[in-house]
């Protein structure tokens, strides 16, 4: 494995993150349409579906909102390429070749650097895996969706209930803003910058695996039906499709601690993966 | 489906029923959160008339091309970050529609109503489906703000499908949500044993 092939294979799986929603998505969305009798509902989900198959047709961005860049790396121990600035390189190709929306701005003076890079950005989550090949996932975000972020310190006696609350709450807030039917994200425990990211990386997951711990599959089906129960719907117009799925993942937290994070995704719920092994070869998955 | 012609008449606007889904034909312009601030703050008239012409809450992905612009990508941003300028915005620049997503607050509704200006809601994220719409770029203003904060002067054609989701009589059909959603409430805690 070379610089250039992983540069070369990065740049293509950001192009095809944001123009192809992965099947899962599309999946989940057709269902919903089937289950709606609102015609104003009925619209939105039509021109969801519509705009996602004509995004894949012309090969352009689904949405213009093509997010602020974050990646998701397993790299395998002593892995020693500067992936960092392979990424870097990617997203400014990317920016250019695809092309991306420039949102990457400084917080301060709202300068924007043109290329979808600046202090931090784009941002990379790092881990280690026992494999030979390095995973890529990436994952641009929009700022419909991630706007209506939401963190809570709850105490450990407000427990479950105070965990239902916060979420309903969160959805409730967000209302039509995050584009919905979004996927709802939710970190339990940790610290709060690991609770946070525990939200994020639920959204990892395709709304067709469920969640390998019982406890959580429970809890997310019940919070779903009960959060599609809302009438909110596609856009905030109404309609019985508030969520495509919700999404739990957790972290051991202290003892005197019970921090809860959502993360909403909108329906564009963007994602890609590929592996490089050491050979040259990539798969995209 | 209603195919309306832009620039709309005062009457235009208020024979359109709420839940209604409509078409757009004509010229419109692009204006997000810097566009609105620097437009407000100026003493001479806008570089673009937009008296009856729709304000479209977009920071589109635009190409360059030998002869101008093209659209790639154009679906609406989130509206309720325009909620302190719009009303403002309605009454000065004659604005009679309002595209973007999300809806308003009660204060730029009152303004709809008092002007004869209507919100119609594009679906959040259809950026393909929005700029198969728009024919032609006419031209680029305020440049300097970045693509997506600038004001595009576009040519649509058949834009849409649009919803109108506040209508020029004060109705909001995030409103009507919004109280259905409330009533609903206890029930919701019940079944989850929040209540």
């Amino acid at each position: 494995m070379d610089e250039e092939t992983l540069e070369d294979a990065i740049v293509a799986l950001l192009r095809r993150s944001v123009i192809e929603l992965p099947g899962d998505v599309l999946w989940k969305l057709n269902k919903a349409l089937d289950s709606e009798t609102n015609d104003v509902a009925r619209v939105q989900l039509d021109t969801i579906i519509n705009n996602i198959e004509l995004a894949r047709e012309l090969g352009r961005p689904m949405c213009q909102d093509t997010g602020i860049h974050i990646f998701f790396l397993k790299l395998p121990r002593g892995f020693g390429l500067p992936v960092e600035s392979i990424i870097e390189r990617a997203v400014r190709r990317g920016t250019e070749e695809i092309p991306l929306r420039p949102n990457a701005v400084d917080p301060i003076s709202r300068k924007n650097s043109g290329d979808n890079v600046g202090e931090h950005m784009p941002y990379i989550a790092y881990e280690f895996h026992d494999q030979e090949y390095v995973e890529v996932t990436a994952f641009p975000k929009g700022a419909g969706s991630e706007n209506m972020t939401a963190l809570k310190m709850l105490t450990p006696a407000q427990g479950m209930r105070g965990i239902k609350e916060f979420i309903l709450d969160t959805v409730l807030r967000a209302g039509g803003k995050p584009c919905p039917p979004t996927i709802v994200g939710v970190g339990i425990g940790g610290s709060s910058d690991l609770c946070l990211k525990l939200a994020k990386m639920a959204l990892l997951r395709p709304l067709d695996a469920p969640n390998p711990d019982p406890v959580l599959e429970s809890l997310e089906k019940e919070l779903e039906e009960a959060l599609n129960e809302l009438g909110i719907g596609p856009m905030g117009l109404g309609g019985r499709t508030t969520v495509l799925g919700v999404h739990l993942l957790k972290a051991a937290c202290h003892t005197a601690s019970l921090p809860v994070a959502v993360n909403l995704q909108c329906w564009a719920a963007r994602r890609a993966t590929l592996r490089a092994y050491p050979d040259g070869r990539i798969d995209h998955l | 489906m209603k195919n309306l012609d832009l620039p709309l008449s005062g009457h235009d606007v208020t024979a359109l029923r709420l839940g209604e889904s409509v078409l757009l034909n004509g010229r419109m312009f692009t204006a997000r959160d810097d566009a609105h601030m620097h437009l407000l703050k100026l003493d001479e008239e806008p570089p673009v008339d937009f008296r009856g012409s729709a304000v479209f809450h977009c920071g589109p992905i635009m190409r360059r091309t030998d002869d101008g612009w093209a659209v790639v990508a154009a679906g609406p941003t989130t509206s309720f970050r325009m909620n302190g300028l719009e009303p403002e915005f309605i009454e000065r620049f004659g604005v009679r529609a309002i595209v973007g997503k999300g809806g308003m607050s009660k204060e730029t509704v009152d303004a709809m109503k008092e002007h004869g200006c209507v919100y119609l809601a594009l679906t959040g994220g259809a950026a393909v489906i929005a700029a198969k719409g728009i024919q032609k770029v006419n031209g680029v203003h305020l440049q300097e703000l970045g693509m997506a904060e600038a004001v595009w002067d576009l040519q649509v054609k058949e834009f849409g499908p649009l919803t109108v989701a506040i209508d020029a009589h004060g109705n909001s059909l995030y409103d009507e949500i919004d109280l259905k959603v409330k009533s609903k409430l206890p029930f919701i805690k019940g079944k989850l044993g929040i209540d």
